[in-house]
């Protein structure tokens, strides 16, 4: 039912060049975290040191009382069967077809029968539409195709943790809202905690439980949805509405110049925070708060035409 | 990046590393017997068409050096004798190296690169399980195999296109050849050829495979990954080769001395 990752304090450079420093933040048990950021800015390296595959300089990763960034081999190991992991082009072992690759963490991590993985390989297979595509193999189907099969690849031990590196390069608006949805339908049944990193402002802003954001080598912000869709921090502001105006440039920050150029300028007002996407069911999510609550608890007002159904928008 | 002093030295470190790591992988079960013997036939199909056609010119250069020399000295009937020692010695382990680093490690390195830049070396570590078991130890293993079988192929065939060439064109009297084959060789020569053989085919595979692994950036990077490790693997085969050839004077007396 979801596990928790506590980060403290995390700095990763490579060489003199730091990524990003003292990234300090909770993925809540179940809920469903978007990591965001400008490209560049590490957020592939962000996910790769939560499981361990970088090391990072300082800082740890607590996931049940393990700390990843500081254990040995074989705890790892074991922690990492928690985890679930949708790389960015689905990483299928390309000498495998899909039945295969899919079965593969079964036949090498459970003494189950042969039926028994072909009945949870199906399922799988089915709950991510690729019924029909088993015997084909990576290099034979689509990006879109490949990243399915590497969700259902992610699923089949039933992970804790799912971790997917940015779910919508390379697809199509139609696709990537059909595989935001299967997400949430995944959350919604088995309750685990989802971090998914992205620049899909689309996504950022409808799908997920808290949005945290890495810019100019920090976390710049990390909170629930309709704390970072309402505020008024510069930065977030201009990259969750996908404006020119603000700190971000075309190369990472703008320089004094090109500020002082827009001090005056009228900052288009905030555009109304979208009403989260809801599981097939139509029903909360367990972790799904009801929309609108966190701007009320915290008296926040906000933008006029919220959470309602045509501020849905491209969805 | 700034490029520091040290570098090279991590570099060779993790290198080292790397091979220490397989070694140790080696004798984790269970063994990849499928994986082990697809390489196996993968490295052999890829090298021995390569390597039967270099060993025998590199067998009649010989016959041709080696016979001109002992000719002047007036010594033909060693000629066969001293073609076999330099053969099984020193030539037919080169060559067989050359051939599987040139052909069978630039392949693997290719192979595992482009699999570390579609993050599939990621993937298989998140599923708790350690590409160095699952796919460089075969690599590794199939090489040394097929370097061993090589040389002793390249071997044949070059003292057979020694024989040839000594015979159809330097008029040597073919009993004479045969006959000397003794006078000098031993069968130790032919044991050192197949160890050096062996060592060099986990020296390639071992670079070939710590390259691939540590691929980035990319097509490009494979690329590089390939071109550096054929670069790394000869340099190292030389040294190698030097070391072993003088421990073995010092171990086994050349005959007659």
């Amino acid at each position: 039912m979801g596990v928790e990752v506590r980060v403290e304090g995390l700095t990763k450079s490579f060489g003199s060049q730091l990524i990003w420093g003292d990234v300090s933040l909770t993925l809540p048990a179940g809920e469903i975290c978007v990591m965001l950021g400008p490209s560049g800015t590490g957020k592939s390296v962000f996910l790769k040191t939560l499981i361990g595959l970088i090391k990072p300089d300082r800082g740890h990763v607590w996931i049940e009382g393990t700390d990843i960034a500081t254990c040995s081999e074989r705890e790892l190991y074991d922690v990492r069967r928690l985890f679930g992991v949708l790389f960015q082009d689905g990483a299928m072992f390309g000498s495998m077809n899909l039945y295969d690759n899919v079965a593969f963490p079964l036949r090498e991590h459970t003494k189950k029968s042969e039926s028994d993985i072909r009945s949870i390989v199906m399922e799988k297979m089915e709950m991510v539409g690729l019924v029909g595509a088993e015997r084909k193999l990576p290099g034979e189907i689509s990006g879109g195709m490949r990243k399915r099969a590497g969700l259902a690849r992610a699923l089949v031990l039933d992970p804790e943790i799912l971790l997917v590196d940015e779910p919508d390069s390379g697809l199509d608006p139609v696709r990537t809202s059909f595989l935001n949805q299967v997400m949430i339908d995944l959350n919604e049944a088995f309750g685990a905690t989802f971090l998914i990193v992205t620049h899909d402002i689309n996504t950022a802003r409808t799908v997920p439980d808290n949005i945290g954001m890495l810019y100019h080598r920090h976390l710049a912000m990390f909170g629930p949805r309709e704390m970072l869709l309402s505020s008024e921090e510069p930065v977030i502001r201009q990259f969750l509405n996908a404006q020119m105006i603000g700190p971000i440039g075309m190369s990472e920050e703008k320089d004094a110049d090109e500020l002082a150029r827009e001090i005056g300028q009228e900052l288009p007002p905030l555009p109304p925070i979208p009403i989260q996407q809801l599981p097939s069911s139509g029903m909360l999510r367990p972790t799904q708060r009801p929309p609108g609550e966190w701007c009320r608890e915290n008296g926040i007002v906000p933008p006029p035409g919220s959470f309602e159904a045509k501020a849905v928008g491209a969805r | 990046m700034t490029v520091s002093a040290t570098a090279p030295l991590k570099h060779a470190g993790s290198l080292f590393a790397f091979a220490l790591d397989t070694g140790r992988a080696t004798f984790r079960r269970p063994f990849q017997l499928k994986e082990f013997l697809q390489q196996a036939w993968f490295v052999a199909s890829v090298t021995i068409i390569p390597t039967a056609l270099v060993a025998i010119p590199f067998g009649a250069v010989i016959a041709l050096q080696v016979g001109g020399l002992i000719k002047q000295f007036g010594a033909q009937a060693f000629t066969g004798s001293a073609a076999v020692l330099a053969v099984v010695r020193e030539a037919s382990p080169i060559a067989t190296a050359l051939l599987i680093a040139g052909a069978g490690g630039s392949a693997i390195c290719a192979d595992l690169g482009s699999r570390k830049i579609r993050e599939e070396l990621d993937a298989m570590m998140v599923l708790g399980i350690d590409p160095i078991q699952r796919l460089v130890v075969p690599r590794v293993l199939a090489t040394m195999l097929v370097a061993f079988f090589l040389n002793g192929f390249v071997s044949v065939v070059g003292v057979m296109g020694g024989y040839v060439f000594n015979v159809v064109l330097q008029d040597g009297t073919p009993g004479s050849y045969i006959a000397s084959f003794t006078a000098l060789a031993h069968l130790p020569d032919l044991w050192q050829g197949q160890v050096k053989a062996l060592v060099f085919g986990f020296i390639a595979a071992v670079v070939a495979s710590y390259k691939g692994c540590n691929a980035g950036g990319g097509p490009k990077g494979v690329g590089d990954a390939v071109n550096q490790s054929v670069v790394i693997t000869f340099m190292l085969l030389f040294v190698a080769n030097f070391s072993m050839t003088a421990i073995y004077f010092q171990l086994v007396p050349p005959k007659g001395a």
